[in-house]
């Protein structure tokens, strides 16, 4: 499947190929249909998570040139993140080379008296560290968006800009890559789902990196990921399936939420901060989410494997067939797939 | 509106209005976030309303720079968290002394409207999205009679606030019902830098103070919830109940 390489100039100019997977068939739709495809008292979730600039270039005190990828806030000045050598956005991720001689101790310097010291290195990469900014609370910010950018993909044309990465409802920074398949979602599209009936609700999931580099590392992703449901979403979801509405999910994200959410608690979702690891597979029982709103994955990305939650391999195999064929586009910038599954 | 806790972006808040603004809103509870060009004057303003137990932060940011929204946006959701009420207080006057259409620079026009109308219009856009979806939030413009009177020489600087006076009504319009509101307030003659600039032979005991137009806002902000949609009042029409 061709990648997007560019976003689109209109945000709501993707195609959309909506999978019922009870019937086990599959359309060609745009998203701008999805007012017409969801019914009143259905509800979506979005993830409100702003993309922040994560990605920023540093060098060591030997003029090494490292990469810092920040993956998840621990709080105060400290983070977690991927390093890489040296190269660039260009060169695919997987091909970029672990950073020369960082350790525990070495200072990444990042701008004008702003710079990184490692403070541990993951016993499973060295690529994987603990860091800690020479800044801290709103200086610490200050620097992030002075120097950072937003994390960049090889198979696009040109640099990303900040906004480029931000779905129309975005708000606080906690997401290291967009939620992309948010992305699409034009306020045209929300306000006539919102006067069809349709509830709109939402979460804040940190959305993580999606390559290291690493393969092992790569392996073990999604890494675990915090969130945040506020108290109206869960009413929203409570009230949707009470009245017998379905609830779909704006992304992999939001269904890692809610459901880990749910997992933790007996199958109910309940208000609050919360972490999760949850792999979705063909294995797990969706407790709460009825369908999902999300890219075109071919059936070698990890993506795909939690579709399979949704939907059986062959429909979901045919449907990604078809969309091929079709010319539909892959990638953060690419077109989606709305899954509605065999229980909702 | 409630004010308490309330999370609050103000842009030129480090002087001005602006500054009294955030003081004001600060002092009841709100935790404001200032924009502004000048680190030092932005720095001292902060450490204003800190010093009086408030909770407040700076960025240093141009309106006009199309690179500076989202950092503008994201900062201040990372330091405050989602954006209840957004203030558009930033305007330049375009050149000064004020000069007549004709004399007035093209480059001199398209700054004034960068910095009064195509910035809060970005701004708004960043920001009126996240507030559409939680069903709750404020913009508020500060305007200025010149947005309907046509006085000579204030060209650059009365276009743009007439047409931000229209990016207002047609915001409301769009996203009534949402629970967004947007108004614009027209503060009145004040003693300030700007007023100043404008009319350097004006009597300062004929102008108002920032902190009673300020004190006025603040009362348009908690009252925001009965007022229509759109709206454009000026604050001298708003008592303050003490």
């Amino acid at each position: 499947m061709i990648a997007a390489k560019e976003p689109s100039a209109r945000r709501d100019a993707a195609r959309m190929l909506v999978l019922d997977a009870r019937a086990r068939n599959f359309k060609d739709f745009t998203v701008s249909d999805l007012p017409n495809l969801l019914c009143p008292g259905d509800l979506l979730v979005v993830n409100d998570a702003a993309t922040l600039p994560a990605s920023l270039t540093s060098r060591t005190s030997s003029g090494a040139s490292v990469e810092i990828r920040l993956v998840r806030y621990l709080g105060g000045s400290d983070w977690r993140a991927v390093l890489m050598g040296a190269g660039d956005w260009r060169t695919p991720t997987e091909l970029r080379d672990p950073p020369e001689n960082v350790a525990v101790g070495t200072v990444l310097a990042i701008g004008d008296a702003f710079s990184a010291e490692i403070i541990s290195v993951s016993a499973e990469s060295e690529r994987l560290v603990n860091l800690s900014f020479s800044r801290t609370g709103a200086e610490m910010w200050n620097g992030i968006y002075a120097y950072g950018k937003p994390i960049q993909y090889s198979y696009l044309k040109h640099d990303l800009a900040a906004w480029s990465v931000q779905t129309a409802y975005a708000s606080r920074p906690w997401a290291v890559e967009m939620p992309s398949a948010g992305r699409p979602l034009s306020w045209q599209i929300l306000l006539e789902l919102k006067r069809r009936g349709v509830r709109i609700a939402r979460l804040t999931h940190a959305a993580g990196i999606s390559a290291t580099g690493d393969e092992d590392l790569d392996a073990a992703l999604p890494f675990a990921e915090r969130f945040e449901i506020p108290e109206e979403t869960v009413k929203a979801i409570e009230a949707t399936h009470a009245r017998g509405g379905r609830v779909i999910a704006v992304g992999t994200t939001v269904v890692r939420a809610i459901e880990g959410a749910a997992r933790e608690h007996n199958a109910h979702v309940t208000a609050g901060a919360g972490e999760t690891d949850l792999v979705i597979d063909r294995k797990f029982g969706l407790r709460i989410v009825d369908g999902i709103l999300t890219g075109v994955h071919d059936p070698a990305q990890s993506h795909f494997r939690l579709l399979r939650a949704f939907a059986d391999e062959t429909t979901l195999r045919r449907a990604w067939r078809h969309a091929t064929d079709e010319g539909y586009l892959c990638h953060e910038f690419g077109d989606l797939c709305l899954i509605l599954a065999e229980h909702g | 509106m409630n004010i308490r806790n309330a999370a609050v972006l103000i842009t030129g808040g480090s002087r001005g209005l602006g500054r009294a603004l955030a003081k004001a809103l600060a002092s009841q509870g709100a935790r404001v976030v200032l924009v502004a060009r000048g680190q030092e004057e932005l720095n001292e303003a902060v450490a204003d309303i800190e010093r009086e137990g408030g909770e407040a932060y700076g960025i240093v940011a141009d309106i006009a720079d199309k690179n500076a929204i989202y950092t503008i946006a994201g900062e201040a959701a990372a330091l405050v968290g989602p954006i209840d009420i957004l203030i558009q207080n930033a305007s330049t006057l375009g050149p000064v002394p004020l000069q007549l259409l004709l004399d007035t620079d093209c480059e001199d026009f398209e700054r004034a409207l960068q910095v009064n109308l195509v910035g809060p219009f970005r701004l708004a856009k960043a920001i009126a999205g996240s507030m559409a979806l939680r069903e709750t939030g404020l913009v508020l413009s500060i305007t200025s009679d010149a947005s309907v009177e046509a006085y000579s020489r204030w060209g650059a600087y009365s276009v743009s606030k007439a047409a931000l006076d229209h990016l207002t009504r047609i915001f409301a319009a769009e996203l009534d019902d949402t629970g967004v509101r947007f108004i614009n307030v027209d503060p009145g003659d004040m003693d300030t830098r700007m007023h100043a600039e404008a009319i350097p032979d004006a009597d300062p005991s004929t102008l108002g103070r920032p902190e009673d137009a300020a004190a006025r806002i603040v009362e348009i902000i908690r009252r925001s919830d009965q007022i229509r949609n759109g709206a454009r009042l000026t604050a001298a029409q708003m008592e303050v109940l003490r």
